[in-house]
């Protein structure tokens, strides 16, 4: 009684088309005729897609450049955020403000400050004597554009979830160390760093989970039929536009198991590695 | 360079309590005022940025030397926003999508918190792997087949459309049963002794008592339904139900979204404006949230 508004829910929007969308990925379907069978053909087309190739090609770079840049920037920031000064809150604040934010918002207040002639950073570059480039018109400028946004908008989040593990650190382990006389790099190399592991390891789950799916900055930075507008483009992207822009359900089904298939395997890598660095205070 | 060793080593002096803090010379601290400035402004400098846009008539955004107080200061970026985008229609669709779908999903994951943590039955282990092996499948493998179940549905254009489908998610339901583990059967069992059935338990003691849970799944709930992008864009497009950020995504592709950047930063200050004071409000609940979400790993 109690679980079947929930169950019945869960079946009809969320079992029901993740099936459905497996068995979309074998089938030729415009949404007009009636879908056909086509075994592999969908996936043997991905395989010859310059466009898949492309696409996946700029996620793995903007995750390359996003993923270990914002691991390391939140980390340092939930080491200032954990200390007990004055005006700490205030930083907290701050810096989760982008966090509650949307991304439509986001990457339009930072569409504005990267535009070429008008917006704040190269105003700023040119303050230092360096002419800006064209940020968004370019695909590569464009990619570090998005980097930097990204990590904005994410360094707040990310920071909190090393803040919940470090603050579960027993500070009786660092009053010993400091008994016999470790320095302050030492206890952090010692103490701090294999106590955060476990959730050092969950914020890269979190980071790779969630950024093999980027779409939103992608999808509204690039100026308007610019290169970077014509170029750069993610998979889930590729997703959107095959289902709605050429009606294609079957493709489009059929890249997204593909992107879901990469993001479990690399989640799966990053199980079994985590034995090498996780540690566990129970062990 | 610098200040990353900073903080390392002032992080731990701070451990150690205050007596070490004052034996550390004062250039540490100002070094790490001089960090939380510079931290604050980066991270509050856009959002005034953006203000300060909306607030500026268009040949004054358009200036090679930006200024971030506004002369002449105007509101004519609002009222041309008013005369692109049907404002107060796409604010109430924000509003209420986001209202309803909160208080729904909520109750959807309470109910079934409750069955899966204080209801005996058979398949509950099996039937709760199934929440836990949905919660792994990624939204984009979603958003086709959600897009044609809602045109079978004929709820393209709805409000359903934008509620319904979000109601169900099983991570609301796997953070409330958490939840209600923890708290002890000695209240229900009195209750029961006394002649209470389920529904009056579930009602009476346990949705009073795991408030903390259900606001801390409310920030999310409202945080998703009010931020949505992706789904909407393909499920309710019309100005009628459009929600905020589906309007003001349009207006910045439109042909002269080029110059117009301080009504569509108008636009941008209207969306955010409500989920930043959501935010100062209930900010305990927000890091209490996300902390919550990050030890289930």
């Amino acid at each position: 009684m109690f679980l079947a508004p929930s169950l019945i829910g869960l079946l009809v929007f969320i079992v029901y088309p993740i099936i459905a969308s497996l068995w979309l990925a074998f089938q030729d379907w415009n949404m007009l005729s009636a879908p056909k069978f086509i075994g592999l053909a969908n996936f043997q087309e991905l395989l010859q897609d310059q466009d898949f190739w492309r696409a996946l090609r700029y996620t793995l770079t903007f995750v390359v450049l996003y993923v270990p840049s914002v691991f390391v920037i939140g980390l340092g920031l939930a080491l200032l955020l954990n200390q007990k000064v004055r005006g700490m809150i205030i930083v907290r604040t701050s810096t989760f403000l982008p966090v509650v934010a949307s991304w439509v918002v986001v990457s339009l207040i930072w569409k504005w400050i990267f535009n070429p002639s008008y917006g704040l950073i190269n105003y700023g570059l040119a303050l230092l004597g360096i002419q800006g480039p064209d940020w968004l018109f370019q695909p590569q400028t464009a990619l570090y554009a998005m980097v930097i946004t990204s990590i904005w908008k994410d360094v707040g989040y990310i920071a909190l979830l090393y803040l919940g593990g470090l603050q579960s650190i027993s500070e009786t382990y660092y009053e010993a160390a400091q008994i016999d006389g470790a320095g302050r790099w030492r206890s952090f190399r010692s103490i701090t760093l294999p106590l955060l592991s476990p959730t050092m390891f969950f914020v890269a789950i979190t980071l790779l989970i969630n950024y093999f799916q980027l779409f939103e900055q992608v999808w509204l930075m690039p100026m308007t039929d610019s290169a970077a507008d014509r170029q750069l483009r993610v998979i889930v992207t590729e997703v959107v536009r095959n289902a709605f822009s050429y009606n294609r359900m079957g493709y489009a089904s059929a890249l997204s198991w593909v992107l879901f298939i990469l993001i479990f395997i690399i989640t799966f890598v990053q199980f079994r590695l985590q034995k090498r660095w996780v540690y566990y205070e129970s062990q | 360079m610098n200040h990353s060793n900073a903080v390392a080593g002032t992080m731990q002096s701070t451990k150690h309590g205050e007596g070490i803090v004052v034996s550390h010379n004062g250039f540490t601290s100002i070094a790490r005022a001089l960090l939380m400035i510079v931290i604050v402004a980066l991270m509050v400098l856009p959002f005034l940025w953006m203000l300060s846009t909306s607030l500026k008539e268009q040949q004054y955004i358009l200036k090679t030397t930006p200024e971030l107080i506004p002369n002449p200061l105007t509101f004519t970026s609002y009222t041309q926003l008013a005369d692109r985008i049907d404002l107060g229609r796409t604010f109430f669709n924000s509003l209420f999508v986001a209202l309803v779908g909160t208080v729904g999903q909520i109750l959807v994951a309470a109910m079934a918190a409750y069955a899966f943590s204080r209801l005996e039955w058979r398949g509950r282990n099996t039937v709760f792997m199934l929440y836990l092996a949905t919660m792994m499948v990624p939204a984009v493998v979603l958003v086709v087949p959600q897009f044609i179940l809602i045109r079978q549905l004929d709820w393209v254009n709805t409000y359903q459309a934008l509620i319904v489908p979000g109601l169900f998610s099983a991570f609301g339901t796997f953070l409330l049963r958490q939840a209600l583990l923890t708290i002890p059967k000695d209240f229900e069992e009195a209750a029961f002794v006394d002649g209470a059935n389920h529904f009056t338990i579930f009602w009476r003691i346990i949705l009073p008592l795991s408030r903390p849970a259900l606001a801390t799944l409310a920030v999310f709930s409202f945080m998703g339904y009010w931020n949505n992008y992706l789904y909407p864009l393909f499920v309710a497009r019309k100005e009628s139900v459009a929600t905020l950020p589906i309007a003001l995504a349009t207006l910045q592709a439109g042909p002269r979204a080029l110059t117009e950047w301080n009504i569509v930063m108008a636009g941008a200050v209207i969306t955010v404006l409500p989920i930043l004071v959501a935010y100062l409000l209930a900010q305990r609940w927000f890091v209490r949230g996300v902390i919550s979400s990050g030890i289930k790993g």
